[in-house]
């Protein structure tokens, strides 16, 4: 019997959903076939079955999150049996809640049945509190003892610690361990949580939910995955950075003339899926070029700005399961034809969950493109630590004066939010109108190729 | 009031008042749970208060004392005439039982714990019958087995009229010649506790080796001790036949070394393990699932394959411990009162109080030997410790295993004077996953036993300052 258990999926991620099973109970399979597809904070990868041989059993539903180092899938691989399980844990009943991923079914060490892991009692009282399996906690303490922090830590999905930058005493203090947000799981822990951010955000005022069902039919799900990592993303960010909006018109009329007409010419061939986005990450690459403060990232302890020589743009996705945004990297080097390429092959891969992590790091600049769904113009907000988001409109025709005359032409309505900081509202009039100015001539983007 | 006909409703019935029964009612009343206690004894407390742990250490104690006594003629304290009354002590001892067993009523009734008398059995998974009490039946939501354990008999054909362990703490009398059949804890406490008293004491043991549960080291230490106290260890021996000699006492064929031998002594006292009262409780009316044994099997929550039924303590799977019955009865009672709790201990310590005690905890010597465990070992002797000789008593030694790299200590074993105290440090290092070094910084009184603990570790790490280190092979 082979026990698998969810490896390290790499940049502290500590639990995955299951998607899919590739797999089924009794059945067969072939090392290095798929196996389950998980989906992270970060991404969605196909885990590869380590060995061949039966299904003894499935340890999770499509939907279960799963901790790093809980066993996902037994596989009777023709090897001895394991080492005899514990006798008092031989009859878990089936009714103890989360059989699936209790922590009975911890890591075995080779050579004997395993005691629970080195760590104070309290500290395994605080785990199960925190419906954490104290078994997979990465430990930090001397001999593998886990640490209350450690606890803690795993809990709130953070990673393990690392060696920690020195970082100048910031002026607010942070919330100890104990009293972190993601840590409050019952009334006292709430109240604890809510009696500090209060005494450190003026005015403010949390308070513990009411019970909407009170008032009528709810439904509950739990907040995870995908949905877990935007809330923190925009907290984070509409809570460090001073956001401005400047917002402005492009006339693209000539634009997507040549865009449809180029589309079309190119039908089965390179750029043939070419969208106005490709246009625009051109068009913006070169903006950022221009005004660097809006492709930097102000670090607020070591108070300096990083000014990023280097330009990835990222563009909003919407996957079906939730918003991700892959990265373009090195805009600045690829044509227009091979962005409209990388966009269309990066969304689709970012729908089907199989854009991998490094696909959705690195961004210096985000645009997000509403446009197709429909509205005039959108207040984005910015992909921290980045400094400026952009925010694309519906293309619609509208009346316009040109030359004393009326006309109809396609316009873009452009929003940029940007962090007040680093750059003013001057930098983001020039740099929004420079971006229409280029969008509205194709033959100024030729110039930036 | 008709006899038989009263039942009784409750959330929560504990089955059983020992040491992990009592303390489950207890815990589950202070969660603010009703609940009801069922007890077929007369009295609360199990076989640990009325006829284990409490009145044999009582009589362990005494005798003690005398062979302190004894011995202290060495350092120059005689005494003209040191004897012990067996009826004084007897009344002495049920004084205590009587004492604690009253203090667990209290308990109980402070907190509004209904006690039932009667033996109960399961008559479905949410309803119990009892006998032998007023209460005809019991309809609960949650029940608690906490049942213990009873004495092994002999097989049929010997004769039912030699002590148990039971009838030995009742003091019946102190026979000229006792036989103690079964070197276990229970047979050596009390054979020594006979010796005391006047006996002559001889061991039969069928297996090679007394207290086979414990590491060989610590048990040669306290067999050299007691050997010169017991008229004869017979190991490796088999009792074909006891039967009653017509002048009294018993006649007694013992296949030992390969041949046959027939002794006679006055008394013999059987002591060969005790097996869970799990098979009269009506569990075939429920899913409770036992082992071959008898003993019930359940869940890291102490939960059985009921899922409304839990089980703990001699019952339960697991060592038959007292402590080990709290401990899980606390579980049971906060996974019902509060839905949070596991049996997740790393250590439950063992003890014997014979002269000197044995005291183990965490993984043993030997259990590291069969499981392939690599471990690191450190021993100091009683000898070398200012405390021990003292007091006279220098046979003994710490044993310290821990994990070869990161100094996790793992377990610890224990042979000498106190080693019941001793293992309690031991317990708390192993379970808070503290390491040689912990111990070894942590400062220890001085002058006392408890300084070998930290020697101990000392020599696992190979930083010990009071023994001579390893020659060095030039």
């Amino acid at each position: 019997m082979f026990e698998f258990k969810l490896p390290d999926l790499g940049e502290g991620i500590a639990e995955g959903e299951i998607l899919k099973w590739h797999v089924t109970e009794g059945g067969t399979v072939l090392e290095d076939a798929p196996l389950v597809d998980v989906e992270t904070d970060k991404a969605a990868v196909t885990i590869p079955s380590p060995r061949g041989g039966r299904i003894a059993s499935l340890r999770g539903k499509v939907g279960d999150t799963v901790n790093v180092g809980a066993v996902v899938v037994v596989i009777d691989d023709g090897a001895a049996a394991e080492a005899k399980a514990p006798a008092k844990t031989a009859s878990a009943p089936t009714s103890a809640p989360a059989a699936a991923l209790a922590p009975a079914q911890v890591p075995v060490a080779p050579g004997g049945p395993q005691r629970p892991v080195p760590a104070a009692p309290a500290t395994r009282r605080l785990a199960r509190e925190l419906k954490v399996d104290i078994n997979v906690v990465p430990a930090s303490g001397p001999a593998g003892r886990v640490t209350p922090e450690d606890v803690h830590r795993f809990a709130s999905g953070a990673p393990a610690p690392v060696v920690q930058a020195p970082v100048p005493a910031a002026h607010a203090p942070t919330p100890p361990d104990h009293i972190a947000a993601r840590a409050v799981r019952d009334d006292t822990a709430f109240a604890e949580f809510a009696a500090h951010a209060s005494a450190t955000i003026p005015f403010l005022e949390i308070e513990p939910m009411p019970d909407f069902s009170h008032e009528g039919p709810v439904v509950v799900e739990p907040l995870r995955s995908i949905r877990r990592k935007v809330a923190r993303k925009m907290v984070t960010s509409m809570a460090l950075v001073p956001h401005v909006a400047h917002m402005d018109d492009a006339d693209v009329t000539d634009l997507e003339a040549f865009r449809l007409r180029e589309r079309e010419r190119r039908q089965g061939g390179a750029g043939s899926r070419m969208t106005l986005m490709a246009f625009v990450i051109k068009a913006v690459t070169a903006g950022l070029r221009a005004t660097p403060a809006f492709n930097a990232s102000l670090d607020p302890f070591r108070e300096e700005i990083v000014y990023k020589k280097y330009y990835n743009i990222g563009f909003a996705a919407d996957t079906g399961r939730g918003l991700v945004v892959p990265v373009i990297h090195g805009t600045d080097t690829k044509s227009i034809v091979q962005l409209a390429d990388a966009i269309a092959d990066k969304a689709m891969r970012a729908r089907e969950g199989t854009l991998p992590a490094d696909e959705m790091r690195g961004g210096t600049f985000t645009i997000t493109n509403v446009g197709p769904l429909g509205g005039t113009a959108l207040l984005a907000t910015i992909n921290y630590p980045e400094v400026a988001i952009l925010g694309m409109g519906r293309v619609q025709e509208k009346p316009v004066v040109r030359d004393g005359q009326i006309v109809i032409r396609k316009i873009l309505p452009l929003t940029l939010a940007f962090d007040h900081r680093v750059a003013d509202g001057a930098d983001a009039a020039r740099f929004v109108a420079e971006l229409a100015r280029q969008l509205s001539d194709p033959n100024l983007l030729l110039l930036e190729t | 009031m008709v006899m038989g006909s009263l039942r009784e409703e409750t959330d929560v019935v504990v089955i059983g008042s020992g040491p992990g029964g009592y303390v489950a009612a207890l815990r589950l009343a202070d969660l603010g749970e009703n609940v009801l206690l069922v007890e077929s004894r007369e009295r609360p407390g199990g076989t640990c208060l009325l006829e284990g742990c409490i009145p044999s250490k009582a009589l362990i104690h005494t005798v003690e004392i005398q062979e302190t006594a004894r011995r202290a003629a060495e350092f120059g304290l005689t005494f003209d005439n040191v004897k012990i009354d067996p009826v004084k002590l007897r009344e002495w001892t049920d004084g205590i039982v009587q004492g604690l067993s009253d203090g667990i009523k209290g308990l109980l009734k402070r907190r509004g714990v209904t006690v039932l008398r009667g033996h109960a059995r399961f008559t479905s998974p949410t309803s119990l019958s009892l006998e032998g009490g007023e209460v005809s039946g019991v309809d609960f939501k949650q029940a608690i087995i906490a049942t213990g354990s009873s004495l092994n008999r002999l097989p049929a054909g010997i004769v039912q009229s030699v002590w148990s362990s039971a009838d030995a703490l009742k003091l019946p009398c102190v026979p000229e010649s006792l036989l103690v059949v079964g070197g276990g804890y229970i047979g050596l406490e009390m054979g020594l506790v006979y010796q005391g008293l006047g006996s002559k004491v001889s061991v039969v043991e069928f297996f090679p080796r007394l207290l086979m549960g414990a590491d060989f080291d610590l048990v040669d230490v306290m067999v050299k001790q007691v050997t010169e106290r017991l008229e004869e260890i017979m190991v490796d021996s088999k009792v074909l036949s006891i039967a009653e000699a017509g002048g009294g006492g018993f006649d007694v064929r013992i296949e030992h070394g390969g041949q046959t031998i027939e002794k006679h002594y006055a008394q013999v006292l059987v002591a060969i393990g005790r097996r869970p009262n799990t098979d009269d409780i009506g569990l075939e009316n429920t899913r409770v699932k036992t082992d071959d044994k008898g003993f019930i099997l359940t869940g890291p929550d102490c939960r059985t394959d009921e899922p409304n039924i839990f089980a703990i303590g001699d019952a339960a799977t697991g060592p038959m411990l007292a402590h080990k019955a709290s401990r899980e009865g606390k579980v049971a009672a906060e996974v019902i009162g509060k839905g949070d709790a596991v049996f997740d201990n790393r250590a439950i310590p063992a003890v014997v109080f014979t002269d000197p005690e044995i005291a183990w905890t965490g993984l043993t010597e030997r259990e590291a030997e069969e499981q392939g465990i690599a471990v690191n070992i450190g021993r100091f002797p009683l000898s070398a410790l200012g405390r021990a000789r003292t007091l006279g008593r220098t046979d003994g030694l710490v044993k310290m295993i821990a994990e070869p790299d990161t100094g996790l200590i793992l377990g610890v074993g224990i042979v000498g004077p106190m080693a019941s105290e001793l293992i309690a440090e031991a317990t708390l290092a192993v379970e808070m996953g503290a390491t040689l070094e912990d111990l070894m910084v942590t400062i220890h009184p001085h002058p006392t036993l408890s300084e070998a603990l930290m020697e101990a570790a000392e020599v696992a790490a190979g930083e010990a300052v009071h023994i001579n280190p390893p020659r060095k092979v030039r």
